[in-house]
């Protein structure tokens, strides 16, 4: 079993455990230098490299320090509790597997970083390119590292984004986009399962820690839930690792720049969904779910991935199939479920890792210093880039499993794993044929990339004339080719211990004995090697004209393409079906949404009441206070008259909406509710004057032009219809709240804030003192809501440009204007302000009255029924009436604090205040209180509350000043329409 | 009390429901109002109606439901208003802006 691991975050003793501590470094310390290449002006592509190459540098070294403790301890780990509520904690921890996977995706991308910066052309945004770079470094580590399952999908999610950004960074090429686009779909798609997946894996365990995972494998093979674990775990895999049949984006992702290509789509990003089936290899492997799922994908990707390959012309098309193929293969030694082969599996991860990574460097090397990649019009190359060349043969032939390379090695544990029998079925049976022919295939196309490239007669009519490229841009091809034959000739030497570390972690006590010799004698794998070395050489004489003059692909299935029928799902989900969808279920018209919206909230309430019994409580006629009953039949009236009159009879209906209104208001006192009736009531007078600033700009009813409607059948059904869901809902309505009204109350937590009211929020009005302070957090909230209404309300009003037929003056005024003119002595506005003369001066001096009003309502808010938003009601009421007295601009010439400014104060005061708390320790929004005697005025109640609602005043009070002369303005602002139009038009006094 | 109140918000939750399904604004922005008296004067009924009592407590005492009124279905009928304020003064600009727009007042911008 494992070790216990060494939880270093908590240390017990007094040392501090460095290595624990470098793994966050290791893991943000790439995401830093992102973010601070994204800030480089994009000409310092230079400096963006420089730096990447350090934070790479920085990477590997930590790396091949940290191996000293993995190969010591087994497992360090970091942590800080994040969600511990949830299970999700921030944890890294590096084993010998995490730790090889951490020193290759460091060491392949310092070289990596190293050839780009020589790739990349400066045309290019060179600091965009290193940023994602990293970011992609700083995702992959994260996963590598990440030890819960929530943050493993965190970090795998990342690296699809950012694969999807780099495959997309040529983004004004289409291909590119639509690569990236693909790529995405396909993995985000995965990664979607591979989250579900994980969470019903830590539903198992119990636990979303890798450790706890880890060592619960016969909990998770034995649950019931295992199936659809694996086949979800297994979709975020296969997609990752291009596994057929979701293989097809890999060659479309090759649009990416090529360092792209070798870092992320052969040497690391694609190596996520194998990290994965290995990791979880301990825990999941050896059920026949797994053999056959894992298997078979393998194994078809492993020999189409081959087959394909052939028949690719583009240099960096065959890397991407052969690639697939690859990783088919260690798909494949993961599926049999053997230890030797999980061996086999991780040794020929990091074998694969450095010739891939070489190869696309060399074509990307022969691509930037002759032009093209495809290999019809390259040939004899050698001549112009031996040295170029050299590396690139050397590179492939460990591609094609040439003995005294790496690739061979592993190739032939792969073989001897093969021929062993795991399970008996014909899978397994067929597994050494199909081995022996896709390893034939590979040497072909190995050839062909070699042969077709660099021998025959010398190329002609290319875009550029061919040459070595610059020395910094071959080193990285260099280092990695050596690793290839030194790993080839003596492997126990070299990668022996490092392998050895990597497979402990893994298969622990399983670990098997093996060995990494190249020579193990004539025996059966060693044939079949021959045979495929043979073979493949003489297919590739076979086909050498067939592919000089071929079209792309392989013959016959050429059409059956991933990318095509990707393409029709795709069409047909998100066009054609939505299309159809909206057409068939939707409509853009309001009337059919509002009366769905009505008739399914009348179900929604009648089924589970009539499904679970709903009593209706008796009707009693008796106790009914006639008074309160005679105001409700005017109040009925209203409704039901507002209801009926406003369609024609706007100013009517809105004289009775006032009268329902005042009814409301009524109850409320009726009902002790005195806060509310305060509030209901000015609110009231607020809406009104509001909505009468309005009726200006609707339509008028044209007398006689159009005939009184057709009362014809339909018409008449769907007024029926409407009359009977309306009826239905206030039925409903009236039936739940009698019942629920002629109930006894349950206990609820009322009580607290009655009991609690003057003792913790220091005042006696129980309702305001649940605004302001116990829940002031939700009144917060709300005046942010009014702010924002307020501003739309303002913004969609700085726009407006009434409708024509409403530009012209309201017949009243032009009676009075025609009045005026016709008199020599009279100017015009003067009837109306005759008219208004007495109301005027009231009105105007109504304003300090109005301002007491306010005040008062304010102050005694804490103790008394009033508080912040009455009393900003109120104040608004008292500016209103000046704009009706003396017009928007004789206000606004005197107006000293913009309703704007009362806005942005309030909410400042009021954030202040709650923050003011933070200052002192409490939460947000804690009050304190007491009493303040002011001489004049009495005791006050001063609460730190009261400041609160002095925010909430200011802040109402702006809020509806703003909104209604906004709409006062419009009718200030319409001349200046109105000059666009035919008949000009004098100005206008209110 | 509780009769004639359920009945009025019965009345006045139909009448502004069958104002929303009318193709006019003007007839919505007035049949929302409507249905939100009906809704506030429903949420408010949640606490029980009672005479005579409102919330407001002794200096240095505590309350209870026995003596007062509940509370909390006011405060929250409080907020309610307000945000109403807020929603019908919103609906009215964009009535008006549609209007001036499309040149009619149709929910939906045109006959």
């Amino acid at each position: 079993m494992a070790e216990p691991p060494a939880w270093t975050c908590h240390p017990r003793g007094t040392t501090i455990d460095i290595a624990a501590l470098l793994l966050p470094v290791l893991v943000f310390a790439p995401l830093a230098g992102s973010i601070a290449a994204i800030c480089l002006p994009s000409r310092q592509g230079t400096e963006a490299a420089w730096l990447s190459g350090l934070v790479a540098f920085l990477c590997l070294g930590i790396s091949v320090y940290l191996y000293l403790h993995v190969s010591h301890r087994g497992v360090i780990a970091w942590q800080v509790a994040w969600i511990p509520q949830y299970g999700l904690n921030l944890k890294l921890r590096m084993d010998g597997f995490s730790w090889m996977f951490s020193g290759l995706i460091s060491a392949i991308g310092l070289l990596v970083v190293v050839y780009a910066r020589y790739y990349m052309s400066s045309s290019d945004p060179v600091p965009r390119f290193f940023s994602l770079f990293l970011a992609f470094m700083s995702a992959m580590l994260g996963l590598v590292l990440s030890g819960n399952l929530i943050l493993m999908a965190i970090f795998w999610e990342m690296t699809s984004i950012v694969s999807f950004l780099l495959i997309g960074y040529w983004y004004q090429n289409g291909q590119a986009r639509d690569g990236a686009r693909m790529a995405l779909t396909v993995t985000a798609t995965g990664g979607l399962c591979l989250l579900v997946g994980l969470m019903l894996i830590g539903h198992i365990v119990g636990s979303y820690d890798l450790d706890a995972v880890l060592s619960s494998g016969d909990a998770i093979r034995n649950h019931p839930l295992y199936l659809l674990a694996l086949i979800l775990i297994l979709a975020g895999a296969l997609t990752k690792s291009a596994q057929f049949p979701f293989h097809f984006w890999l060659p479309h992702a090759m649009a990416a720049p090529t360092p792209v290509s070798a870092y992320l789509h052969s040497a690391t990003l694609v190596k996520a969904g194998i990290f994965l089936l290995t990791r979880f290899w301990p825990v999941m492997a050896g059920t026949d779910a797994w053999f056959w799922l894992v298997g078979l994908a393998g194994l078809t990707t492993l020999l189409l991935g081959a087959y394909f390959a052939i028949f690719q012309h583009d240099l960096k098309g065959l890397l991407a199939y052969s690639t697939i193929s690859h990783l088919g293969l260690i798909t494949v030694l993961l599926s049999l479920g053997s230890p030797v082969a999980a061996v086999a599996a991780i040794f020929h991860t990091l074998n694969h890792a450095t010739f891939k990574a070489s190869l696309f460097m060399a074509a990307g090397i022969i691509d930037h210093e002759t032009g093209t990649r495809d290999m019809r019009r390259l040939s004899g190359l050698f001549r112009y880039m031996p040295h170029t060349a050299t590396l690139a043969m050397v590179a492939s032939a460990s591609m094609a499993g040439v003995p005294l390379l790496n690739g061979f090695l592993s190739k032939e544990m792969f073989f001897a794993e093969a021929i062993e029998t795991h399970k008996v079925n014909l899978l397994d049976t067929v597994t050494p044929y199909v081995a022996t022919l896709a390893s034939l295939f590979s040497v072909t196309y190995s050839i062909r990339f070699i042969h077709s490239v660099f021998f025959g007669p010398p190329p002609r009519d290319l875009p550029k004339v061919p040459h070595e490229p610059v020395r910094w841009m071959r080193v990285p091809v260099e280092f990695l080719v050596l690793a290839c034959l030194i790993v080839g000739i003596v492997p126990s030497l070299t990668i022996g211990p490092l392998l050895h570390t990597a497979v402990e972690a893994v298969l622990k006590d399983d670990t098997p004995s093996y060995s990494l010799a190249m020579w193990h004698g004539w025996n059966l794998p060693l044939f079949m090697s021959i045979a495929a070395l043979i073979g493949g050489v003489i297919l590739y004489a076979l086909m050498k004209s067939y592919l000089a003059n071929s079209v792309e692909g392989p013959p016959y299935i050429r059409r059956l393409e991933g990318q095509r029928i990707f393409e029709r799902v795709l069409v047909a989900l998100s066009w054609r079906w939505a299309r159809l969808v909206e057409a068939k279920a939707g409509t853009r018209r309001l009337q059919p949404q509002l009366r769905i919206l009505a008739a399914a909230s009348l179900f929604a309430a009648a089924i589970p009441l009539l499904h679970r019994g709903f009593q209706p409580a008796d009707i009693v006629l008796r106790g009914i206070d006639p008074a309160f009953a005679f105001v409700w039949l005017i109040g009925m009236a209203c409704a039901v008259g507002a209801a009926w009159q406003a369609k024609f009879h706007r100013l009517a209906a809105l004289v009775l909406l006032g009268g329902a209104g005042l009814i409301t208001c009524i109850t409320f006192v009726w009902l002790s509710a005195p806060d509310l009736a305060v509030t209901q009531l000015l609110v009231e007078i607020v809406t009104t004057v509001l909505i009468l600033l309005g009726l200006r700009w609707l339509p008028k009813r044209i007398e006689g032009a159009t005939k009184p409607e057709e009362m014809t059948f339909g018409v008449r059904l769907r007024r029926l219809r409407d009359l009977l869901v309306a009826v239905a809902c206030g039925l409903g309505l009236s039936l739940i709240s009698y019942t629920v009204m002629t109930r006894q109350m349950p206990g609820t937590i009322s009580s607290y804030f009655l009991e609690r009211a003057y003792f913790e929020g220091g005042g006696t009005n129980v309702v305001n003192v649940t605004l302001v302070d116990f829940r002031g957090f939700d009144t917060f909230g709300e005046i942010a809501v009014l702010c924002i209404v307020a501003l739309t309300v303002f913004a969609l009003l700085l726009r407006f440009r009434p409708a024509s037929d409403s530009l012209e003056k309201p017949m009243q005024q032009q009676v009075q204007n025609d009045f005026d003119d016709r008199h020599p002595d009279r100017s015009k506005g003067d009837s109306i302000s005759d008219y208004l003369f007495v109301p005027t001066v009231i009105m105007r001096w109504m304003f300090p009255a109005i301002g007491m009003l306010s005040a008062y309502l304010f102050f005694r808010g804490h103790d008394l029924p009033g508080g912040g938003f009455a009393a900003g009601i109120a104040m608004s009421i008292g500016f209103i009436l000046q704009y009706m007295a003396g017009g928007t601009r004789w206000v606004e010439e005197r107006l000293r604090i913009h309703p704007l400014r009362w806005m942005s104060i309030g909410l400042l005061v009021s954030t202040a205040t709650g923050l003011g708390s933070w200052a002192l320790g409490y939460p947000f929004l804690t009050s304190t209180s007491r009493y303040l005697h002011l001489p004049l005025v009495g005791d006050v109640p001063l609460a730190s509350a009261i400041l609160f609602d002095l925010g909430v005043f200011s802040l109402v009070l702006g809020a509806t000043v703003l909104i209604l002369i906004a709409l006062a303005h419009q009718s200030v602002r319409a001349p200046r329409a109105h000059i666009r139009a035919p008949r000009p038009s004098g100005t206008e006094a209110s | 009390m509780e009769l004639v109140l359920s009945a009025g918000i019965g009345v006045l939750a139909a009448s502004g429901i069958w104002l929303l399904f009318r193709p006019r604004t003007y007839q919505v922005i007035i049949g929302l109002s409507l249905l939100s008296y009906a809704v506030n004067l429903f949420i408010f009924g949640m606490g029980r109606l009672r005479v005579d009592a409102p919330p407001i407590i002794e200096k240095g005492g505590a309350g209870g439901l026995l003596t007062h009124a509940d509370p909390l279905p006011q405060a929250l009928v409080l907020t309610a208003i307000v945000i109403g304020f807020a929603m019908t003064a919103l609906f009215l600009v964009v009535l008006l802006a549609s209007r001036g727009f499309s040149g009619n007042d149709h929910v939906d911008g045109r006959e």
